[in-house]
Protein backbone atom coordinates (compact mmCIF):
# COMPACT_ATOMS: atom_id res chain seq x y z
CA UNK A 1 0.00 0.00 0.00
CA UNK A 2 1.79 2.98 -0.97
CA UNK A 3 0.27 6.42 -0.62
CA UNK A 4 2.47 10.07 -2.11
CA UNK A 5 1.41 13.44 -0.21
CA UNK A 6 1.89 16.23 -2.73
CA UNK A 7 4.07 19.36 -0.89
CA UNK A 8 2.97 22.48 -1.94
CA UNK A 9 4.41 25.70 -0.74
CA UNK A 10 2.04 26.80 1.86
CA UNK A 11 1.44 22.99 2.64
CA UNK A 12 1.04 22.91 6.73
CA UNK A 13 -0.80 19.60 7.02
CA UNK A 14 1.23 17.56 4.95
CA UNK A 15 3.10 16.09 7.77
CA UNK A 16 0.05 15.31 10.14
CA UNK A 17 -1.73 13.40 6.80
CA UNK A 18 1.51 11.18 6.57
CA UNK A 19 1.34 10.59 10.03
CA UNK A 20 -2.31 9.31 9.53
CA UNK A 21 -1.93 7.47 6.50
CA UNK A 22 1.34 5.72 8.59
CA UNK A 23 -0.40 4.52 11.37
CA UNK A 24 -3.33 3.21 9.19
CA UNK A 25 -0.34 1.31 7.67
CA UNK A 26 0.53 3.14 4.57
CA UNK A 27 4.25 3.42 2.99
CA UNK A 28 4.08 7.38 2.23
CA UNK A 29 6.29 9.28 0.02
CA UNK A 30 6.43 13.43 0.13
CA UNK A 31 6.47 14.42 -2.82
CA UNK A 32 7.55 18.26 -3.92
CA UNK A 33 4.95 19.83 -6.38
CA UNK A 34 8.06 20.45 -9.34
CA UNK A 35 7.86 16.78 -9.81
CA UNK A 36 6.03 16.11 -13.01
CA UNK A 37 5.56 12.40 -12.03
CA UNK A 38 4.80 10.53 -9.21
CA UNK A 39 6.68 7.37 -7.55
CA UNK A 40 5.94 4.14 -8.91
CA UNK A 41 3.29 1.68 -7.96
CA UNK A 42 1.34 4.63 -5.63
CA UNK A 43 -2.19 3.65 -4.95
CA UNK A 44 -3.48 6.62 -3.37
CA UNK A 45 -2.22 10.81 -3.35
CA UNK A 46 -3.17 12.85 -0.95
CA UNK A 47 -3.43 16.58 -1.39
CA UNK A 48 -3.10 18.27 2.01
CA UNK A 49 -4.26 21.53 3.70
CA UNK A 50 -2.84 24.51 4.08
CA UNK A 51 -2.76 27.81 1.59
CA UNK A 52 -1.11 26.54 -1.10
CA UNK A 53 0.74 29.33 -2.82
CA UNK A 54 -0.78 32.25 -0.34
CA UNK A 55 -3.91 31.54 -1.97
CA UNK A 56 -2.94 33.88 -4.57
CA UNK A 57 -5.30 34.63 -6.98
CA UNK A 58 -7.48 31.64 -5.77
CA UNK A 59 -7.83 29.17 -2.93
CA UNK A 60 -6.30 26.27 -4.93
CA UNK A 61 -5.83 27.38 -8.25
CA UNK A 62 -2.47 28.09 -9.00
CA UNK A 63 -1.52 24.65 -6.93
CA UNK A 64 -4.01 22.78 -9.76
CA UNK A 65 -2.07 24.33 -12.27
CA UNK A 66 1.49 22.94 -10.78
CA UNK A 67 3.48 20.51 -12.77
CA UNK A 68 2.61 17.67 -10.08
CA UNK A 69 -0.80 17.93 -10.40
CA UNK A 70 -0.72 17.14 -14.16
CA UNK A 71 0.68 13.69 -12.78
CA UNK A 72 -2.24 13.66 -9.82
CA UNK A 73 -4.85 13.83 -12.72
CA UNK A 74 -3.88 11.11 -15.15
CA UNK A 75 -3.69 8.88 -11.90
CA UNK A 76 -6.93 9.97 -11.29
CA UNK A 77 -7.80 8.88 -14.56
CA UNK A 78 -6.61 5.93 -15.10
CA UNK A 79 -8.80 5.10 -11.97
CA UNK A 80 -6.23 5.67 -9.11
CA UNK A 81 -7.14 6.79 -5.32
CA UNK A 82 -7.12 10.88 -4.17
CA UNK A 83 -7.76 12.08 -0.75
CA UNK A 84 -8.05 16.06 -0.63
CA UNK A 85 -8.56 17.46 2.82
CA UNK A 86 -8.94 21.13 2.97
CA UNK A 87 -6.93 23.41 0.20
CA UNK A 88 -6.85 19.94 -1.00
CA UNK A 89 -10.47 19.68 -1.92
CA UNK A 90 -10.24 23.66 -3.15
CA UNK A 91 -7.30 22.28 -5.64
CA UNK A 92 -9.27 19.25 -6.91
CA UNK A 93 -12.22 21.70 -7.66
CA UNK A 94 -9.46 24.01 -9.52
CA UNK A 95 -8.26 21.21 -11.29
CA UNK A 96 -11.97 19.94 -12.30
CA UNK A 97 -11.14 16.10 -10.45
CA UNK A 98 -14.19 16.92 -8.84
CA UNK A 99 -17.34 19.48 -9.36
CA UNK A 100 -18.29 22.76 -7.92
CA UNK A 101 -16.38 25.58 -6.27
CA UNK A 102 -15.22 26.32 -2.54
CA UNK A 103 -16.39 30.02 -2.19
CA UNK A 104 -15.35 32.95 1.02
CA UNK A 105 -18.25 31.73 3.96
CA UNK A 106 -20.94 32.78 4.36
CA UNK A 107 -19.97 34.55 7.39
CA UNK A 108 -16.75 36.22 5.85
CA UNK A 109 -14.69 34.57 8.99
CA UNK A 110 -11.91 31.62 9.29
CA UNK A 111 -13.70 29.27 11.20
CA UNK A 112 -11.16 26.59 13.21
CA UNK A 113 -13.64 24.37 15.49
CA UNK A 114 -14.78 20.88 15.86
CA UNK A 115 -17.82 20.64 13.90
CA UNK A 116 -20.39 17.40 13.81
CA UNK A 117 -20.50 15.97 10.33
CA UNK A 118 -22.88 13.11 9.20
CA UNK A 119 -21.52 10.15 7.10
CA UNK A 120 -23.77 10.36 4.24
CA UNK A 121 -22.50 7.04 2.01
CA UNK A 122 -20.73 4.42 4.20
CA UNK A 123 -20.33 2.60 0.84
CA UNK A 124 -17.11 4.73 -0.51
CA UNK A 125 -13.73 3.25 0.09
CA UNK A 126 -13.03 6.39 1.99
CA UNK A 127 -15.89 5.59 4.14
CA UNK A 128 -16.29 2.29 4.62
CA UNK A 129 -15.19 1.93 8.22
CA UNK A 130 -17.87 4.34 9.72
CA UNK A 131 -21.84 3.45 9.97
CA UNK A 132 -24.42 4.83 7.13
CA UNK A 133 -26.16 8.44 8.77
CA UNK A 134 -23.58 7.91 12.02
CA UNK A 135 -22.66 11.21 13.43
CA UNK A 136 -18.64 12.01 14.07
CA UNK A 137 -16.55 14.90 15.34
CA UNK A 138 -13.83 16.46 12.76
CA UNK A 139 -12.25 19.94 13.14
CA UNK A 140 -12.91 22.43 10.25
CA UNK A 141 -9.92 25.33 9.92
CA UNK A 142 -10.96 27.45 6.49
CA UNK A 143 -11.91 30.66 5.25
CA UNK A 144 -13.16 29.37 1.82
CA UNK A 145 -14.99 26.16 2.22
CA UNK A 146 -18.40 27.28 1.07
CA UNK A 147 -19.45 24.51 -1.37
CA UNK A 148 -21.29 26.14 -4.42
CA UNK A 149 -22.22 24.41 -7.56
CA UNK A 150 -25.32 24.66 -10.03
CA UNK A 151 -29.15 22.66 -9.56
CA UNK A 152 -27.70 19.98 -11.82
CA UNK A 153 -24.85 19.15 -10.31
CA UNK A 154 -26.23 19.48 -6.65
CA UNK A 155 -28.75 17.22 -7.76
CA UNK A 156 -26.70 14.31 -9.74
CA UNK A 157 -24.26 14.38 -6.44
CA UNK A 158 -27.03 13.73 -3.83
CA UNK A 159 -28.76 11.48 -7.04
CA UNK A 160 -25.84 9.55 -7.02
CA UNK A 161 -24.88 9.01 -3.47
CA UNK A 162 -21.57 10.86 -4.17
CA UNK A 163 -22.14 13.14 -0.76
CA UNK A 164 -20.07 11.93 1.24
CA UNK A 165 -20.34 14.24 4.54
CA UNK A 166 -22.33 16.62 5.31
CA UNK A 167 -22.59 19.29 8.18
CA UNK A 168 -24.85 18.48 10.76
CA UNK A 169 -25.14 22.23 11.69
CA UNK A 170 -23.88 24.35 8.55
CA UNK A 171 -20.65 26.30 9.74
CA UNK A 172 -20.49 28.27 6.37
CA UNK A 173 -23.08 28.17 3.78
CA UNK A 174 -22.06 25.09 1.66
CA UNK A 175 -25.16 23.90 -0.48
CA UNK A 176 -27.17 21.16 0.75
CA UNK A 177 -24.36 21.60 3.75
CA UNK A 178 -21.74 19.49 1.74
CA UNK A 179 -18.62 19.00 3.66
CA UNK A 180 -17.29 16.16 1.11
CA UNK A 181 -18.08 15.01 -2.37
CA UNK A 182 -16.84 11.81 -4.25
CA UNK A 183 -16.12 11.27 -7.99
CA UNK A 184 -18.10 9.31 -10.28
CA UNK A 185 -15.84 6.58 -9.49
CA UNK A 186 -15.78 6.98 -5.92
CA UNK A 187 -12.44 6.97 -5.51
CA UNK A 188 -11.55 11.07 -5.29
CA UNK A 189 -12.55 11.87 -2.35
CA UNK A 190 -12.62 16.08 -1.71
CA UNK A 191 -13.44 16.90 2.24
CA UNK A 192 -13.00 20.75 3.97
CA UNK A 193 -12.99 18.90 7.63
CA UNK A 194 -9.41 17.61 8.47
CA UNK A 195 -10.00 13.74 9.42
CA UNK A 196 -6.08 13.84 10.03
CA UNK A 197 -6.65 16.15 13.16
CA UNK A 198 -8.76 13.94 14.63
CA UNK A 199 -6.83 10.27 14.24
CA UNK A 200 -4.62 10.03 17.37
CA UNK A 201 -6.05 10.24 20.86
CA UNK A 202 -3.33 12.99 21.57
CA UNK A 203 -4.98 15.14 19.53
CA UNK A 204 -8.10 15.37 21.15
CA UNK A 205 -10.63 12.85 19.10
CA UNK A 206 -9.92 9.79 16.70
CA UNK A 207 -13.67 10.25 14.70
CA UNK A 208 -10.83 10.82 11.66
CA UNK A 209 -9.23 7.64 11.97
CA UNK A 210 -11.60 5.40 9.96
CA UNK A 211 -11.67 7.06 7.22
CA UNK A 212 -7.53 6.33 6.90
CA UNK A 213 -8.45 2.44 7.74
CA UNK A 214 -11.01 2.24 5.53
CA UNK A 215 -8.77 2.77 2.82
CA UNK A 216 -6.21 0.45 4.26
CA UNK A 217 -8.69 -1.94 3.84
CA UNK A 218 -9.96 -1.54 0.47
CA UNK A 219 -6.47 -1.95 -0.37
CA UNK A 220 -5.75 -4.62 1.31
CA UNK A 221 -9.29 -6.61 -0.10
CA UNK A 222 -7.96 -5.52 -4.16
CA UNK B 1 0.38 46.03 -25.16
CA UNK B 2 -1.73 45.92 -22.32
CA UNK B 3 -4.77 44.29 -21.84
CA UNK B 4 -6.90 44.42 -18.69
CA UNK B 5 -9.54 41.22 -17.13
CA UNK B 6 -12.41 41.90 -15.51
CA UNK B 7 -13.10 38.84 -13.45
CA UNK B 8 -16.81 38.83 -11.49
CA UNK B 9 -18.93 35.88 -9.85
CA UNK B 10 -21.37 35.17 -12.25
CA UNK B 11 -25.25 36.40 -12.08
CA UNK B 12 -26.79 34.43 -9.38
CA UNK B 13 -23.44 33.49 -7.28
CA UNK B 14 -24.02 34.54 -3.66
CA UNK B 15 -21.39 36.89 -3.47
CA UNK B 16 -20.80 37.58 0.58
CA UNK B 17 -18.38 39.88 -0.04
CA UNK B 18 -20.05 42.30 -1.92
CA UNK B 19 -22.71 42.04 0.31
CA UNK B 20 -20.67 42.83 3.63
CA UNK B 21 -19.79 45.84 1.46
CA UNK B 22 -23.45 46.63 0.68
CA UNK B 23 -24.18 46.48 3.80
CA UNK B 24 -21.42 48.78 5.17
CA UNK B 25 -22.64 51.43 2.52
CA UNK B 26 -26.02 51.57 4.29
CA UNK B 27 -24.62 51.74 7.40
CA UNK B 28 -22.88 54.81 6.16
CA UNK B 29 -25.85 56.67 5.08
CA UNK B 30 -25.95 55.19 1.12
CA UNK B 31 -28.93 53.52 1.16
CA UNK B 32 -29.66 53.76 -2.70
CA UNK B 33 -26.96 51.19 -2.96
CA UNK B 34 -29.13 48.42 -3.58
CA UNK B 35 -26.94 45.81 -4.67
CA UNK B 36 -23.04 44.92 -4.44
CA UNK B 37 -20.92 42.27 -5.92
CA UNK B 38 -17.41 42.18 -5.63
CA UNK B 39 -14.95 41.23 -8.81
CA UNK B 40 -11.13 41.18 -9.64
CA UNK B 41 -8.88 43.51 -12.08
CA UNK B 42 -5.77 41.98 -13.55
CA UNK B 43 -3.84 43.95 -15.44
CA UNK B 44 -1.22 41.87 -18.47
CA UNK B 45 1.54 43.62 -19.77
CA UNK B 46 1.75 41.58 -23.24
CA UNK B 47 4.09 40.84 -26.41
CA UNK B 48 2.65 43.25 -28.67
CA UNK B 49 0.61 41.45 -31.75
CA UNK B 50 -1.15 38.87 -28.43
CA UNK B 51 -4.98 37.79 -29.50
CA UNK B 52 -7.62 38.40 -27.83
CA UNK B 53 -8.23 34.52 -28.31
CA UNK B 54 -5.02 33.92 -26.62
CA UNK B 55 -5.84 35.91 -23.75
CA UNK B 56 -9.13 33.85 -23.91
CA UNK B 57 -7.28 31.00 -23.20
CA UNK B 58 -5.25 32.85 -20.55
CA UNK B 59 -8.44 33.40 -18.78
CA UNK B 60 -10.13 29.76 -19.23
CA UNK B 61 -7.70 28.35 -18.46
CA UNK B 62 -6.09 30.29 -14.92
CA UNK B 63 -7.38 33.76 -14.22
CA UNK B 64 -11.36 32.71 -14.21
CA UNK B 65 -12.93 29.75 -12.44
CA UNK B 66 -15.50 29.69 -15.29
CA UNK B 67 -17.64 27.30 -12.82
CA UNK B 68 -18.42 30.36 -10.85
CA UNK B 69 -16.99 33.47 -12.41
CA UNK B 70 -17.36 35.24 -15.89
CA UNK B 71 -14.37 37.19 -17.08
CA UNK B 72 -14.29 40.51 -19.72
CA UNK B 73 -10.81 41.39 -21.48
CA UNK B 74 -10.68 44.77 -22.46
CA UNK B 75 -7.90 45.64 -24.67
CA UNK B 76 -6.12 49.10 -23.59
Amino acid sequence: MKAAVIVFPGSNCDRDLAVALRAAGFDVTMVWHKETGLPGGVDLVGLPGGFSFGDYLRCGAIAARSPIVGAVVDHAKKGGYVLGICNGFQILTESGLLPGALMRNRELKYICRTVPLIVKNADSPFTSGYRDRQAIDIPIAHHDGNYSADADTLARLSGEGRVAFTYAANPNGSRNDIAGILSENGRVLGMMPHPERAADPALGGTDGRALFTSLAQSFAEA
Amino acid sequence: MKARVHVMLKDGVLDPQGEAVRHALGSLGFDEARGVRQGKVIELDLEDGTSEARIGEMCEKLLANTVIESYRIEIL
